[in-house]
């Protein structure tokens, strides 16, 4: 296995993933992750990363008490029942 | 991905200009919820966060009347509240708070990279409370030149020429922060799973670290 690309592949992962590289980029990285079990791994586990964040992200949402004293400083008292 | 657009179609820029209150009202109800969770993830403080919120709608209100709409609003009302945020963290701190690149070191050069192929753990495990935790603190300890660019394109959802407006970098800028964040995480939950489920999965060790391009 030759992993001299390896860390020079790293700072194209994150587009890689993204389906944002250049073609030809992405074309050396399909090369070479037929080859590179290890690089596989990462972009696996860079992947699943990706996906763990965004499911457990916080829902965009406001206490209500924080809305009622966000409403209230703004002077929109009378639109707080929506 | 960015929710925030389709928001913004629905208002009329006219009315919120003129100062209209309705209007204004629709304009906090759509985006409190997202300036609120961003205010929370940079500053880990509900009553800052509210602070923050509080701050961001009354200069927008203010300042409505000169949006030129070269950006959309929403991406407007993001940059209004991470510059309220970066200005609290700055006198919080009472040091130089800067989003600006850092000199690298030479351990952030050569990470080190490690090889657990975490992904076929069952998603019990993957998302335990605890794993949850360990992630959301991995987020929060990300240095916040990357931390900003994080919330911004992945909990936020704001495209990168978006978050290149929100905190004036160039896309190359964001796209290399985001790259260096993600990896960093992904360095971290390698670290968490590999030490928990080590006899689980297959663990590789380590990437020779080579020349760093």
């Amino acid at each position: 296995m030759d992993h001299k690309n390896c860390r020079h592949l790293l700072d194209s992962l994150s587009d890689y993933v993204d389906e944002t590289l250049g073609k030809e980029l992405c074309d050396e990285i399909d090369r070479h992750l037929v080859n590179c079990e290890d690089c596989q791994i990462v972009v696996d586990s860079l992947r699943k990363t990706i996906y763990l964040y965004h499911v457990t992200a916080p829902q965009a949402s406001v206490p209500d008490d924080v809305r009622t004293r966000l409403f209230h400083r703004l002077e929109l008292d009378e639109f707080l029942g929506k | 991905m960015s929710d925030g657009n389709k928001k913004t179609e629905k208002f009329s820029l006219e009315a919120l200009r003129g100062g209209d209150r309705t209007e204004f009202a629709r304009l906090v109800e759509a985006y409190s919820g997202n300036i609120y969770r961003l205010a929370m993830n940079m500053l880990s403080n509900s009553q800052d966060a509210e602070d923050i919120l509080q701050e961001t709608f009354i200069k927008a209100y203010r300042h409505l009347s000169g949006f030129d709409g070269r950006s959309s609003l929403s991406t407007w009302l993001y940059r209004i509240a991470t510059n309220e945020a970066l200005m609290l963290l700055r006198r919080r701190k009472d040091i130089e708070v800067s989003i600006d690149e850092p000199h690298e070191t030479m351990e952030q050069i050569f990470e080190p990279m490690q090889i657990v192929d975490f992904c076929c753990l069952p998603e019990s495990e993957l998302m335990s409370a605890e794993a949850r935790d360990y992630l959301d603190q991995a987020i929060a300890q990300l240095p916040l030149n990357l931390r900003v660019v994080f919330l911004l394109r992945e909990i936020e959802g704001l495209s990168t020429k978006e978050t290149g407006q929100v905190l004036n970098l160039s896309e190359t800028a964001v796209k290399t922060r985001l790259s260096r964040a993600r990896l960093r995480l992904r360095e971290q939950l390698s670290g968490y799973y590999g030490e928990r489920y080590g006899p689980q999965i297959k663990e590789h060790g380590r990437l020779p670290v080579g020349e760093h391009k």
